[in-house]
């Protein structure tokens, strides 16, 4: 995954030729001269700011993060504040996404769902992230056939049960509550960032330069998070884009079975299954949390989409070469 | 002067799916201080592998260093732990390797992948690191230190990589340099810099080194001492101008007829060596070399030819001079057996 910015070259050498080989770019008289060079960070942003897709998501995101972040600035009611006298409004000026059967205004309830649903994405993403890509990296990294072997053995026994399943049967042992259902998620999406790091780690652990650092007396704690994991990153950022969607999705699962977020905290999965009740007379209830849910999900596979194109460029070029 | 490194009947073994790969089949060398050591052989002759058994940077398993000794200094570097031989590596002993294009990480700049062996081996600080950074890329070449420093590898050329490995191999001022084809992917022009720097440095600063080609012409204008391998085996050993003056071994001979001369007839054909090399996991019993050998004689087919000191009619006993060793049963001036 050694993706290199394409950027203007200068050339001292006298293997002028050799180099523009490989840079394509060859600032012809003046080869003395030093261009500074784009950050792959910034290459990247470029192009997902060009990916149609990507754009579409980057936007959704930060609408959602706009929302989570500010919501008490926002939202025109307390999320919690009961209204008997405004059951079942349907949307009006004042109530813009109605009220639900206890009067409480439906968008503020979203807009502080936001902030739940960030959270325990963000929060379980990171558990999955981290603990799995550590797992993943030592499992492809190491020499040792024995520590792979039971790691990644035991990230396919995790692996094979539906991971809805899994986060309900963690929960029941666990017990309800938000905290742990971020547990819950992240130990379910642990595999997907072991089996992504360690493929990663292996197309990379044989490249000259990481032999080139072993043979320079570098250890291996030293090796893995400096040469290995910013080399072998590109998949696990997208990656993170991807399950904050699913996580987001699972939250919403696990409180509409009404183990996540425990009332009255808004939850929009939790919102979802008390306005399936009233459906048939005030749709409102359960519609706007549904596509809170629909366009949060989206937004961060649109946004995974676009980090994956920008993050491998040539990836790119080679599938549409192919669909040509 | 003392032996730097005494390497003795090393053995390294890779085992795979298909068989026992014998890769390095018990070869011995010594290297003096402030020596240069030319190790030849073409791929597959285990040049590479022995000296990367040495550092033991050779992933176990599947290779295996099955026996031998390797002292450096007075200590066995194969009987190491592997702290002690991370100690070793890039501080007493640095390998410079063959592709400069894939031994820098690509996204680390220049600088910080040569500091890190200053801040790891020598206990500097990030400041005095950048600093000694800057004057080992000035040392090698490198035009310009303190921009290129904080250059990715992508921004310099083949022969610029290669002097920044350079840089970085020497960067802890090692007692021996250990260059794996450092040269092979570079084009000729470069190739002689690259050489001519190396030379350089090692005059300055009197570390000794290996140097391993496949190219003889190389070898002859650096090495002092020459190893000539072959399937693992190493089938002559000599100092330079004996080797060349006086090959012993058909192999070795083959070799340098192979090389084209100035001044060859153009209409003239290049001269090969016929057949390929053995498959090393089933090696023949006699001479690895016998069936490409325009020499053969029977005993060849069923006695592997050891390592032997050689008679050496051209200069005999020439004070300092090492004994001239080849293995071969046959004598390649008179077409005999010895």
């Amino acid at each position: 995954m050694n993706t290199k910015p394409p950027s203007p070259t200068t050339l001292s050498d006298a293997s002028a030729s050799e180099a523009s080989k490989f840079e394509g770019i060859l600032n012809g008289s003046d080869a003395q001269e030093l261009v500074e060079s784009q950050g792959f960070w910034r290459t990247t942003w470029r192009r997902l700011l060009r990916h149609p897709v990507g754009r579409i998501g980057l936007v959704i995101v930060v609408i959602l993060v706009i929302m989570a972040l500010f919501a008490p600035l926002l939202s025109p009611y307390d999320p919690n504040a009961i209204d008997f006298t405004n059951r079942f409004s349907p949307p009006t000026f004042a109530h813009p996404m109605g009220t639900d059967d206890f009067g409480r205004d439906t968008l503020s309830r979203i807009l502080y769902g936001a902030r739940i649903s960030l959270m325990v994405g963000v929060i379980a993403v990171g558990i999955a992230g981290s603990v799995g890509t550590f797992l993943g990296m030592v499992s492809g990294y190491t020499s040792r056939r024995w520590l792979d072997e039971t790691i990644m053995r035991g990230m396919d026994i995790l692996f094979a049960f539906p991971a809805i399943l899994l986060a309900i049967a963690i929960m029941a042992a666990l017990g309800k509550g938000v905290a742990n259902a971020m547990v819950a998620i992240g130990l379910v999406y642990i595999p997907i960032f072991a089996r992504i790091a360690r493929g990663a780690v292996l197309s990379v652990r044989n490249e000259e330069y990481v032999k080139a650092a072993r043979a320079l007396g570098t250890p291996s704690y030293v090796i893995l998070p400096r040469h290995l994991l910013p080399n072998a990153m590109a998949p696990l950022i997208v990656e993170v884009s991807l399950s904050l969607a699913f996580a987001i999705l699972a939250e919403a699962a696990l409180s509409f079975f009404g183990l996540g977020t425990q009332p009255p905290d808004p939850s929009w999965g939790r919102m979802l299954s008390e306005g399936r009740a009233y459906f048939q007379q005030s749709f409102w209830m359960a519609l706007f949390p549904g596509l809170a849910i629909m366009f949060s999900v989206m937004g961060f596979n649109f946004l995974g989409d676009g980090l994956r194109d920008a993050l491998d460029p040539k990836m790119k070029q080679v599938l549409e070469a192919k669909n040509r | 002067m003392a032996h730097l490194l005494d390497v003795e009947n090393l053995q390294t073994e890779f085992h795979t799916s298909e068989g026992v790969v014998k890769a390095v089949n018990g070869i011995s060398y010594t290297l003096e201080e402030g020596g240069i050591l030319g190790i030849v052989g073409e791929s597959g002759s285990g040049k590479s592998v022995s000296v990367l058994s040495l550092l033991k940077l050779l992933p176990q398993p599947p290779a295996l260093i099955k026996d031998g000794a390797a002292t450096f200094d007075g200590r066995d570097l194969l009987a190491m732990t592997d702290k002690e031989i991370r100690a070793v590596r890039g501080n007493e002993i640095a390998i410079i390797f063959q592709d400069p294009m894939t031994s820098l990480n690509p996204i680390m700049k220049i600088g910080k992948q040569i500091g890190e062996a200053l801040e790891l081996h020598m206990g500097m600080n990030e400041s005095d690191a950048r600093q000694r950074t800057i004057e080992l890329l000035n040392h090698v070449g490198i035009p310009m230190a303190e921009q290129r420093i904080d250059q990715y590898p992508h921004q310099l050329s083949g022969g610029m990589r290669q002097r920044v490995m350079i840089a970085l191999g020497l960067s802890c001022n090692p007692r021996l340099l250990i260059a794996d084809e450092p040269t092979t992917a570079l084009d000729v022009t470069i190739q002689a810099q690259i050489i001519a720097l190396v030379r350089g440095l090692q005059e300055e600063t009197g570390m000794a080194v290996i140097w391993i080609t496949h190219d003889l012409g190389v070898i002859a204008g650096l090495a002092d001492q020459v190893i000539v391998m072959y399937s693992g085996y190493v089938v002559e050993y000599a100092a330079v101008d004996d080797l060349f003056e006086n090959p012993r071994h058909p192999y070795t001979l083959g070799l340098l007829s192979s090389l084209p001369e100035m001044g060859d007839d153009e209409t003239e054909e290049l001269q090969t060596i016929r057949g390929t090399p053995p498959d090393l996991i089933n090696l023949p019993p006699g001479c690895p070399f016998a069936p490409r050998c325009d020499y053969v004689i029977e005993r060849c087919l069923a006695e592997n030819p050891p390592l032997t000191t050689v008679q050496n009619p051209a200069d005999p006993g020439v004070e300092g001079q090492t004994a001239h060793l080849a293995a071969c049963w046959v004598n390649v001036d008179t077409g005999q057996a010895r």
